[in-house]
């Protein structure tokens, strides 16, 4: 079954594929130069101490997002 | 901590890029590449020079440029600041983007990271749109073939039209074969390719309309594809910069202006927004890099990153994240502090015997004596303890840093501690910055730029002086063994010294934090803005390179800065102090002048003095407080710290005094160099002004209070 939610709802190891980008302007331009556009893999891998910012799997590279910014992205994922 | 002479050099705020071409053969070749692909070290195999470098995205914040004369010709290589793409929009990507599009160069290699081509690949397709002569240069192929990435260059250089080559910069692998192809391609005539790219067929027919009429009005003097595709989605910065280079507005040209209408209206007829026109750009070329990635790139093993995400796990895990911080800090601390004891000992004998030598020839040869004590006295003395205080930590500290560097460990600080910054309204990626003011703060504050926001790079700025630089730890070290465990060299007291010592930078990271808090919330207001931060894989680091390194670029050159202050700060002093008021020294009556405003810190008028004269480099402050007393006294020589304590002691010195001249050190105005750097950088008056201010005013506070607790339970 697939359910959609946003970034930040995945689990650690779960993978889930970018359905839409509801980010602005600049990050908007910042994520999708990052690979980060509809149809892109991502895998959450590991959060900081602090629970915030969060690294994915991304493209073959590891990125660290921000909630706010990790919100913004709509990803489905098999459960 | 990219501290080299060029990063902080006279030369190290790029006043705009000149190309120095000696004769008209030689070739100009862009050098680009996604952050952290190993572009720096491609640079300095390539040139001889060496342009700092490390694990980390964001390390060449300014252009370098250098010459590698290959078979005859000089090609002058220009290291950009790495870019994840040329849709620019920090301030660094411009400088990566104006060169490419407007210096014409007469050739591009764009650097790739073998174990991440996919993304690299974005980049490559963009640079191929504008340039077509460019090789392809994927590097780091040693490490993907460990991690059992295959990538069929022959088939991908088909794909791309254009050479493609796999090197190992680290061991200068395939860098012959690199510049074989530059010979090639800089003498061919470019190859005719049918665009790389292909965009939406609404985006395609624009672009059939747009290309005849841009290429006319700029006579070919620019790709007319690449310019026609960026008139769709043109943004204020790019404007800016064609209009400096075409020294017209091509906006306002009627030929382009009419088609431009068209098309525009073409697109709104058809319910085209301009997000989609540029969503639809963006994503043709980011799915033609994948499209080329899976058509040649081979990996054997899924989990080839396994390990570093294993790592990962344990360096920034709720757990252990911050302990492992705090630990690594405290270890590099002990190890500076441990090794460094007995070296500096020995170079304070030799220079003691030295000094005796040196007194008693030149008084032998007949100097008259108070050139002699001028020289000996004041020159020599400020300038051998600055070298046998300074240089044993930082030959110890530096290259343990660059090996963390190396390794790639600072972005996962920075991943650590982002979640505070963001609380305080600033990036994370200041963590990096404040890393490089380890080393030395004009270093960190040129490292700013690595951060987007106008707003919070000038916060990083303004608060990159709390992180005390390494011209202040010998001051803080001294006086923490002085007065705060005794005299014993022995383990244990070197492990509290660098507990001691990791407390006060704890302490700077606490001011960070609550100035930044306080900035972002009056002069700076605002909210936060998006942040993607890299986490590279890990590196194993060149030791032997590393060593070298930090200890010819960064060791001896921030020695030399030092020295080639203290001398004259010597002379001055010992002058000041030689030149009688009515009965006192020139010395004694300014310190006894602002004695009474400096005892409110809990300071003294000589301590304040040594400051206010340490403002051209740190290092001079506790050896002008020695020579000023010693210059009051009889004492003619200082042969270990215990006798510094007790010329301390002498002059009034408790252990309050102790702790205010640490905390002073902590927080204080930023040096000159660091000052001037901050006026390059924020070109104004008025933040450098601030960033004077703002440390000082802490510092003051700071020592007003604990004096003021102390006063009131003693």
């Amino acid at each position: 079954m697939k359910i959609t939610g946003c970034m930040s709802d995945l689990m650690q190891g779960q993978r889930g594929r970018v359905t839409a980008l509801m980010s602005e302007n600049n990050i908007r331009r910042r994520l999708q130069d990052i690979g980060l556009i509809k149809g892109t893999t991502v895998e959450r891998l590991h959060t900081s101490p602090l629970g915030d910012p969060v690294a994915f799997l991304i493209r073959g590279a590891v990125i660290a997002l921000r909630s706010e910014d990790m919100s913004a992205v709509l990803v489905e994922s098999e459960i | 901590m990219g501290l080299t002479n060029k990063s902080v050099g006279t030369g190290a705020i790029d006043n705009g890029l000149i190309i120095k071409k000696e004769t008209s053969s030689d070739r100009v070749i862009a050098l680009v590449g996604n952050p952290n692909v190993g572009k720096s070290t491609v640079f300095n195999e390539l040139t001889g020079l060496h342009q700092h470098t490390g694990n980390w995205p964001g390390k060449t914040v300014s252009t370098a440029q250098g010459v590698c004369n290959y078979r005859g010709t000089d090609y002058i290589f220009v290291d950009l600041p790495g870019c994840y793409s040329l849709l620019a929009h920090s301030a660094e990507e411009e400088v990566a983007r104006d060169f490419i599009c407007f210096e014409s160069p007469d050739a591009a290699v764009v650097v790739c990271d073998a174990t991440c081509l996919e993304r690299n690949l974005n980049l490559v397709l963009q640079v191929l749109e504008i340039i077509p002569k460019t090789i392809v240069c994927i590097n780091l192929s040693d490490e993907a073939e460990r991690k059992g990435i295959y990538i069929n260059t022959s088939k991908l250089s088909e794909l791309l039209c254009t050479p493609v080559i796999q090197t190992s910069a680290r061991d200068g692998a395939g860098l012959e074969n690199l510049l074989d192809k530059l010979i090639y391609i800089s003498c061919s005539d470019s190859v005719h390719c049918s665009p790389l790219v292909k965009y939406d067929p609404f985006i395609e027919g624009a672009l059939e309309q747009l290309i005849p009429v841009v290429n006319e009005v700029t006579n070919g003097k620019i790709n007319s594809r690449w310019l026609s595709l960026r008139l769709l989605d043109l943004d204020d910065s790019l404007e800016k910069s064609l209009y400096r280079f075409l020294g017209f507005d091509i906006l306002d040209d009627p030929q382009v202006s009419k088609k431009l209408t068209e098309v525009q209206n073409y697109f709104k007829s058809n319910g085209i927004s301009e997000r989609s026109i540029k969503d639809s750009i963006i994503e043709s070329i980011i799915l033609r890099a994948e499209k080329i990635y899976k058509s040649t790139v081979s990996v054997a093993k899924e989990s080839y990153n396994a390990r570093d995400i294993k790592i990962d796990r344990i360096l920034t895990s709720k757990l252990t994240g911050f302990p492992i911080m705090f630990f690594m800090l405290i270890a590099i601390f002990w190890l500076t502090i441990t090794g460094a004891n007995y070296p500096s000992q020995l170079l304070n004998n030799l220079f003691t015997r030295l000094e005796v030598f040196l007194f008693n020839s030149m008084s032998d040869v007949g100097i008259p004596l108070w050139i002699n004590d001028m020289l000996i006295g004041g020159v020599y003395r400020v300038l051998t303890w600055v070298i046998s205080v300074m240089l044993p930590p930082m030959a110890i500290f530096f290259p343990l840093f660059t090996l963390l560097e190396d390794l790639g460990y600072l972005p996962r600080v920075a991943f650590n501690l982002d979640k505070i910054f963001k609380k305080c309204n600033a990036c994370g990626k200041q963590a990096l910055t404040m890393c490089m003011g380890f080393g030395c703060n004009a270093a960190g504050v040129v490292g700013c730029r690595i951060i987007e926001s106008p707003r919070e790079r000038l916060i990083a700025i303004l608060t990159n002086n709390f992180v005390p630089c390494n011209g202040r730890f010998p001051t803080l070290i001294a006086i923490i063994s002085m007065f705060f465990i005794g005299s014993g060299f022995g383990i244990f007291s070197s492990a509290v010294s660098s507990l001691f010592l990791a407390l006060i930078v704890l302490l700077g990271l606490i001011a960070t934090f609550l100035v930044s808090k306080l900035l972002s919330s009056t002069i700076l207001k605002g909210i936060p803005s998006s942040f993607t931060l890299e986490l590279p894989p890990y590196r194993k680091p060149q030791l032997g390179k590393v060593i070298i390194r930090s200890i010819f670029d960064r060791t001896i050159f921030v020695l030399g800065r030092a020295a080639a202050v203290a001398a004259p700060a010597g002379l001055l002093i010992w002058i000041i102090s030689n030149i009688n008021v009515g009965e006192i020294s020139l010395l004694s009556y300014l310190a006894n002048f602002i004695d009474p405003f400096a005892k409110i810190f809990g300071l003294d008028g000589v301590i304040l003095i040594a400051f206010i004269l340490g403002i051209p480099a740190n290092e001079i402050v506790l050896p002008i407080i020695i020579m000023a007393y010693m210059s009051e006294g009889n004492l003619m020589q200082i042969e270990d710290l215990s006798m510094v304590r007790q010329l301390l002691l002498d002059n009034g010195w408790t252990w309050l005094t102790a702790l205010n001249v640490m905390l002073f050190s902590l927080m204080h105005w930023p040096c000159s160099t660091t000052l001037i750097t901050i006026k390059k950088e924020s070109g104004s008056w008025k933040w450098t002004a601030a960033a004077f201010a703002i440390p000082a005013i802490c510092g003051f506070l700071l020592c007003f209070m604990s004096t003021s607790i102390f006063r009131i339970f003693s």
